[in-house]
């Protein structure tokens, strides 16, 4: 039998919870051996930063996470362009496409989400895209410099399709964004600033229809899209579409294995799943949600990252539990500035919602018996991450809530305790050893 | 690493930290024209708070566990491990704020002008940054501490 080379951390996924994951191990453990497989071909870049690829606005090289020595400065492995087919439970070794077969002593999960496309017809036609990766980019990149002139239909409009809207427009492609909703943004923006980014989207040229959904996609003879159909028969012509409906937990490793599974792999306080030994993070875990109080799929860039460090920080034997997160997003699309966390608007009249609205200023808060479960600042979002933190710390913050909607909120706004806990720092050795006078 | 540290007993809140600071980050070194001729204000990455008695200048303190490093999009937000600052690289940063909104402290700003989130850089490499040089009061100063990655107290005895 062949020798199956055993490797102490095996990383499977190549991006924040991949990276997340070894920057932590190397903390604690400078020598135990690593390697990163990926099935894609680049080393680590910034997902959310292939929309500034598609406009033009980096190169490939420019989206580069970490330095381009990274993987040799900690003495990682690396097998890139090559895909895990199968995870063997019982002998702990991981199948690769190419046939190769790795060991591990402690393994990672942090394969990320594949893009929801629904079974439509046309889907396969030539100019439809989905919009999650470098090559994704690429590819729809490629095609605009063939076909200058196509129109681009953008089915989803969430955080991925205007995000590709705003490339597309920078590349002077005309949109039209199909909306299943009521309003775009949904998920993350409350009416208020889903509606401001629906007329920055708007008068940046792009056309948007929502209440309603693509039923199929046309396509001519040779098999390339020239439009599509709208659930209530409407017909859009264009010359590409791109789904950006959203993406969920990239399952394919562990289904049917004894790795529990709910919407995402289960994890516990330590990213380990329910086989010891086996660790996930980032958006293909259900991990600890603090607002929620429960686990839960947040499939964003820091969580993964956060998640791959005490994932990490528990392999390498440094007991860590994943301090939770929430939902965040910040955003500047078309210039406009909003971050979010938590619940969006009051789900229900147990929720209390506070707002301050001037010029262009708009903040508000979402709280429930007296903790603030979401947040929303646009315009002016200095300052936002001393609320987050309450969210986090699950500060009671009935008795000086409106004082966190004022323009000159800070530190001080908070009880004493709270911000004395914040500023509290590691001492200096010798006291003070410069002050000028 | 060096840390500034501060006395909030002895701050009178006079803000001087602040406009040293702008003024270290401007592209004239002259108050005057700094302030009053050049284009936009600079910016402080330095921020005086107060209330009633009580008063504090706040700026970056390079976190033990730096919450704008993890949530960082693009790479840009690192922690040098000569110096064990956390520094922002100007050309990775696309200023899309996620920093700002994990930071407990409030401690980055966004750089509209620019679209550049901007923070506390010791002044690049000073061996005493402005705002500490120049506050009347000594409720600034610098200190050596056990830096990031050595055994460090979980909590510090006292928050300044
Ligand atoms: C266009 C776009 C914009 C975004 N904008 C933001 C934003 O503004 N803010 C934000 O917080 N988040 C944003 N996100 C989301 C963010 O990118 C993700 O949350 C983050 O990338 C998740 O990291 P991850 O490590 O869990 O997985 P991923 O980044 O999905 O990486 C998983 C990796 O594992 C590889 N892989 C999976 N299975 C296998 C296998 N079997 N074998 C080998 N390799 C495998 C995949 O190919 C992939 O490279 C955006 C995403 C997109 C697509």
């Amino acid at each position: 039998m062949d020798k199956i080379e055993k490797i102490k951390y095996l990383i499977i996924g190549n991006s924040a919870g991949g990276i997340g994951a070894v920057e932590a191990i190397r903390e604690a453990d400078k020598t135990g051996t690593i390697t990163v497989v990926s099935d894609e071909p680049f080393p680590v870049y910034s997902r959310p930063l292939i929309s500034d690829f598609l406009a033009g606005k980096r190169t490939i090289d420019q989206l580069n996470y970490r330095a381009i020595d990274f993987y040799e400065q900690n003495d990682i492995k690396t097998i890139f362009g090559n895909r895990v087919t199968e995870l063997n439970l019982d002998d702990n070794i991981v199948l690769l496409e190419s046939g190769q077969k790795l060991a591990w002593d402690k393994l990672l999960l942090a394969t990320g989400g594949t893009p929801i496309v629904p079974p439509m017809e046309g889907r396969e036609a030539g100019g439809v895209f989905t919009f999650t990766t470098l090559a994704d980019a690429i590819a729809i990149d490629d095609y605009i410099r063939q076909k200058p002139d196509a129109n681009a239909v953008v089915i989803g409009g969430g955080l991925i399709g205007v995000s590709v809207t705003e490339s597309l427009l920078k590349r002077r492609v005309k949109v039209t964004i199909i909306e299943m909703k009521e309003r775009i943004l949904n998920v993350i923006l409350d009416n208020k600033t889903s509606y401001m980014e629906h007329k920055a989207v708007k008068d940046c040229g792009a056309d948007i229809i929502t209440g309603h959904t693509v039923s199929k996609i046309n396509s001519n003879t040779h098999g390339e899209v020239y439009g599509v159909t709208l659930d209530n028969g409407d017909v859009i012509s264009c010359g590409m579409v791109i789904i950006a409906i959203g993406v969920r937990p990239r399952l394919e490793l562990v289904n049917n294995t004894d790795i529990k599974v709910n919407r995402g792999i289960a994890v516990d306080k330590h990213m380990q799943t329910s086989v010891p030994g086996i660790y996930a993070c980032g958006d293909v875990a259900e991990a600890f949600d603090f607002i929620y109080g429960e686990n839960r799929l947040t499939p964003v860039w820091p969580n993964a990252y956060l998640g791959g460090r005490t994932a990490g920080l528990n392999m390498a034997g440094k007991a860590t539990d994943y301090p939770g997160g929430t939902n965040i997003n910040s955003m500047k699309y078309f210039g406009i500035y909003i971050v979010s966390a938590g619940t969006i608007s009051a789900p229900d009249k147990s929720y209390q919602e506070l707002i301050a609205e001037h010029n262009d200023v708009y903040k508000k808060l979402i709280l429930k018996d007296g903790l603030v479960t979401g947040m929303i600042f646009s315009g002016e979002v200095d300052r936002a991450g001393i609320i987050y933190n309450l969210m986090k710390d699950r500060v009671n913050v009935e008795s000086f809530k409106q004082s966190l909607i004022s323009d000159d909120m800070g530190l001080l706004s908070l009880p004493e305790t709270v911000w004395r806990n914040r500023l509290a720092t590691v001492p200096p050795v010798n006291g003070v050893d410069c002050a000028v006078s | 690493m060096r840390k500034i540290y501060i006395k909030e007993e002895v701050c009178i809140g006079c803000g001087l930290c602040e406009v040293y600071c702008q003024l270290q980050h401007a592209s004239v070194h002259d108050l005057i024209k700094a302030f009053k001729k050049r284009g936009p204000r600079p910016l402080a990455r330095a921020r005086v708070e107060a209330k009633g008695n009580i008063s504090f200048s706040v700026r970056c303190r390079n976190c033990e566990e730096p919450q704008c490093v993890y949530a960082c999009l693009t790479g840009a937000i690192t922690r040098d491990i000569e110096t064990g600052m956390i520094t922002v690289d100007e050309e990775k940063c696309i200023g899309c704020c996620t920093c700002m909104l994990v930071c407990p402290l409030g401690a980055i700003k966004q750089d509209k002008e620019h679209k550049k989130m901007i923070k506390c850089d010791f002044c690049q490499g000073e061996e005493t940054p402005a705002c500490v040089a120049n506050c009347p009061n000594e409720a600034l100063y610098c200190a050596e501490c056990d830096s990031v990655n050595k055994e460090v107290p979980a909590k510090s005895p006292s928050p300044f």
